[in-house]
């Protein structure tokens, strides 16, 4: 124990000694270094913490080949790296040895006890390091472990330091470290806290709450100030996060509903296999990946594009059939319409078992939406801001379909007055078919979103179903921006119970409030008026 | 008035069958093993388990058939009730549990709670079971038809949002915190009112029961519907709004029976579980209620012995094809769905009926009510 102490100081001591010679030291450190690595254990961890302060990129590599037993001293102490293929080079330099090994060469002794000095020492090595990136990641592993032995280091490279960036990283260091120093004084402390305050997250309250345990009254009270302050903004930014969570989950949401807003909500047909259409643009998706994988790797970061069109066909045509096969024969009749196309949901649903298997599907993200983007305290991931953005679209392009178009402007004529409608001349059966297979065909688009989130397994579109009527019976039906607010509205009270209530009885909580919001507004949150209401 | 008379021994006809069927399969499994008339056990327990899908179909078919309230919810009061049986069976254990705690059920040591949670007291006590198996569905049918009534909510509307009930109390059944078991839900009972569940004497006794329960249900149900009351739920399925404006005070109507039936499925509920020896919170799954409406359907709605033969047909079909072809069973019962509600809109009972007429057409009858469509917006 007290020699653990004693070599520490002597570390330290060496450190100051060698900061304060700082650079002519550098050149002679790997001569002193082979002095003391060639000796016994705590004299290899002196030469270890010596290599360290020079701040040399040749140390870096040298406490590498150290770590890894491959560094080799010759009877002059000088020292050398062995490759793996056996190639030696001079640590000092990396010239490489040609022709004959110098005699008596040794490797130096290494020890886990060793190995975590060196660990250690990486971390000041690479605060001098001239990529400004390792810089960085030097600077942020001294703030999350902050070791008082290393404030001169610090110190030392805050004065060389030119990025601003990484001063600020190196500031928030050397803050983290005083705090964590009994003998800082309290002014210095002062100063550390504010400097943490500025940077108010999870692990600066984590130091500052230390702070106010441990220190003086003056330092306790700025702690804590800092402390209130610091949680206010965080409490701020996770709300923030809160709602962008939200909003993500609505956008599903409506990418879901918005199909069925058109069958259920325009047309007044129940589809319980909604969901499945769903599903199917999710497989469909599933399927063009595999083909691209086999025949066109390199059109994988275009599935997306590919599939999209494809799956709003898929669907879209099983849509046109399950409407021409089944739902016209029950058209007024909600209740049977509900009931067979809940079997047809079964039937699809175990047919897509029957072919890929009960088992979820692999699909994968292309490269553009993997990754995220931070912004303040927020984390942005990109599958979740496409997904947001691909939904806004397709509901932006449906709007401009109903009201822009020949086929929009004939389905509303036929849902506001049918037999008006055909007496104008419009085919009625045909704008049904088309409606429907629309809405379906939507219902596969929004697959090929939710395969980039959910699992595509067979049951993807039961998860689905019940969430679809919740948001269209919220938003009120025949109304696609009462689908848009309560997709949007129901995705954020979902996320903002979340973290009071728990995922799940958050979600409980929300189909309650539901189910008693239905009871008062029984037609929604924007319900048609007028004389379709009566029909 | 022939016809009538005709009806109401119809039902007394169905009641006794069913007991019949219930005390034979129970008195033959009694047996000795070696008698050649022997029933085997698991007929037993497959013959208990139709009877509670029957009296689960019987009372969908009493909201559905004649009063056109489409629940998809019914699963779960089933469930409820069973949970509540459920429970007393858990108190039974006692310490013959795996950790052989007096009081706490298994889950709940293995989660480490050291008291009983306040509801579950009471439940080592067999009429405190019984009375929260018809209370706690009924109850829960009560206040949830109290708010949909009140603000009429009807159709299609009323059937999502039972739906989404039946939804949320699966979500919270499955919670480990709600102190029923979570994922797993109860299971590992030992004995009923001191019978233990493994004898062949105790399920040749619930089967009995389940048998006199569906008689007792179904006589009720045929009283219920032929009686003046049962004449305004006809009158409310098929014209809501001008049984209104006659005078009757629709939503305590519909609020009287939507109770009534949750606790027939309430006590379907709890006679199936211990029959089954598991309740989880997977009965709660939506698709369940829905698969009891088809029983309905297959038979013949609004016509109470449909519901049962329905139900029995369908989960025999079920029986016997999961066993043989596990593949195609979904597509059976996705098919029955379309083909049943497309060209049997009467189920069996109606395309009996109306084989029986072409064969000796006698004077038309009004035995069968005939169904209208339902009216979406009332």
């Amino acid at each position: 124990m007290r020699l653990t102490a004693a070599s520490k100081l002597l570390v330290i001591i060496l450190t100051l000694l060698v900061w304060a010679s700082w650079p002519a030291a550098r050149g002679d450190s790997f001569d002193d270094a082979g002095v003391l690595l060639a000796g016994k254990y705590p004299e290899i961890e002196q030469g270890v913490a010596l290599l360290a302060a020079s701040g040399d990129p040749a140390a870096a590599s040298a406490l590498q080949a150290l770590s890894a037993g491959q560094l080799l001293i010759g009877p002059d102490k000088a020292l050398y790296i062995e490759s793996d293929d056996g190639t030696l080079v001079t640590a000092r330099d990396g010239a490489k040895i040609e022709g004959e090994r110098p005699a008596g060469l040794k490797p130096v002794k290494v020890n886990n006890r060793i190995r975590r000095a060196i660990e250690a020492a990486m971390g000041q090595l690479t605060l001098l390091s001239s990529d400004p990136a390792q810089r960085a990641r030097a600077a942020s592993s001294l703030f999350d472990n902050p070791d008082p032995a290393q404030l001169a280091m610090v110190d030392g490279a805050l004065r060389q330091e030119s990025d601003p960036a990484i001063k600020l990283l190196l500031e928030q260091a050397r803050a983290a470290i005083l705090l964590a120093t009994p003998e800082t004084t309290d002014d210095d402390k002062l100063a550390a806290i504010e400097v943490l305050a500025a940077r108010g997250d999870q692990k600066a309250k984590v130091l500052l709450s230390n702070a106010a345990a441990t220190g003086s009254t003056s330092v306790a009270d700025a702690a804590n100030a800092a402390l209130a302050k610091i949680e206010r903004s965080l409490a701020l930014w996770s709300a923030a996060q809160s709602v962008y969570y939200g909003v993500s989950l609505g956008s599903v949401l409506l990418l879901a509903a918005i199909g069925l807003a058109i069958t259920f909500g325009v047309m007044g047909v129940i589809n319980m296999a909604h969901g499945e259409m769903v599903m199917l643009g999710a497989y469909t998706t599933f399927v063009v990946q595999e083909v691209i994988r086999t025949s066109a790797p390199g059109l994988f970061d275009y599935s997306l594009l590919i599939a999209t069109p494809l799956a709003f066909l898929v669907s879209g045509l099983f849509g046109v059939a399950i409407e021409r096969s089944i739902i016209r024969f029950l058209y007024g009749r909600p209740l049977e319409t509900l009931l067979a196309t809940f079997g047809l949901s079964l039937v699809l649903q175990q047919g897509v078992r029957s072919i890929f298997g009960p088992t979820n599907r692999e699909v994968g993200n292309p490269s553009w939406m993997s990754g995220s983007v931070d912004v303040g305290g927020l984390a942005l991931t990109y599958n979740r801001l496409w997904i947001i953005l691909f939904s806004i679209a397709v509901f932006v392009l449906l709007i401009v379909l109903l009201r822009k178009t020949m086929l929009g402007l004939q389905m509303r004529a036929v849902t506001q007055n049918r037999r008006m409608a055909a007496s104008m001349g419009i085919r009625t059966d045909w704008v049904d078919s088309m409606t429907f297979g629309l809405g379906s065909g939507v219902a596969g688009i929004a697959g090929v979103a939710l395969s980039q989130i959910d699992n595509v397994s067979p049951n993807l579109g039961q998860s689905y179903v019940i969430d679809s009527f919740m948001v269209v019976v919220f938003g009120g039906v025949g109304n696609l921006w009462g689908t848009l607010v309560g997709a949007v509205s129901l995705g954020i009270a979902n996320k903002l119970l979340e973290p009071v209530a728990g995922a799940v009885l958050g979600k409980i909580a929300v189909l309650v409030l539901l189910v008693l919001f239905i009871q008062r507004r029984p037609r929604g949150l924007f319900p048609v008026k007028g004389r379709a209401v009566e029909t | 008035m022939i016809a009538e008379r005709l009806g109401l021994l119809r039902g007394v006809i169905a009641a006794v069958v069913v007991l019949a069927i219930g005390l034979a399969v129970a008195m033959l499994s009694v047996l000795p093993p070696d008698s050649a008339l022997h029933v085997p056990g698991y007929v037993v327990t497959l013959t208990g388990k139709y009877l509670c899908y029957a009296l689960l179909a019987l009372s969908v078919d009493l909201v559905w058939g004649y009063v056109g309230i489409l629940s998809l919810g019914h699963g779960a009061f089933f469930a409820l009730g069973g949970y509540a049986m459920g429970m007393y069976l858990m108190r039974q254990i006692g310490t013959r549990g795996v950790y052989g705690d007096p009081i706490l059920p298994d889950f709940m040591v293995f989660l480490n709670w050291q008291e009983l949670p306040w509801y579950w007291y009471g439940f080592d006590n067999f009429l405190f079971a019984a009375l929260m198996i018809v209370l706690v569905p009924g109850a829960l049918a009560f206040v949830f038809g109290y708010l949909a009534f009140r603000s009429r909510v009807t159709g299609v509307y009323l059937s999502i949002i039972t739906q989404a009930l039946t939804y949320a109390l699966m979500l919270a059944f499955f919670r480990n915190d709600m102190g029923f078991g979570g994922n797993n839900g109860l299971t590992d009972f030992k004995d009923l009112l001191g019978f233990n569940l493994q004898s062949n004497a105790t399920r040749a006794g619930l089967v009995t029961a389940s048998a006199v329960a569906l008689a007792a249900f179904l006589l009720a149900c045929r009283h219920l519907t032929r009686s003046r009351f049962g004449k305004v739920l006809i009158a409310i399925r098929d014209a809501e709004g001008r049984t209104r404006f006659l005078g009757y005070r629709v939503e305590r109507y519909k609020l009287a029976v939507f109770t009534f039936s949750a606790v027939m499925a309430g006590i379907a509920g709890a006679l199936y579980v211990p029959q089954i020896g598991i309740i989880n919170p997977g009965e709660f799954e939506p698709a369940n209620s829905i698969e009891a409406v088809v029983w309905v359907a297959v038979g013949g709605r609004g016509t109470l012995i449909g519901a049962v033969i329905g139900a029995v047909l369908v989960n025999f079909a079920k029986t016997v094809l999961t066993g043989a072809f596990p593949e195609i069973w979904l597509f059976v019962l996705g098919g029955l769905f379309v083909i049943v509600t497309l060209f049997m809109p009467r189920g069996l009972i109606g395309l009996w009926a109306s084989v029986a007429r072409r064969w000796h057409r006698p004077e038309p009858t009004t035995r069968v009510p005939a169904l209208k469509p339902m009216e979406a917006g009332e």
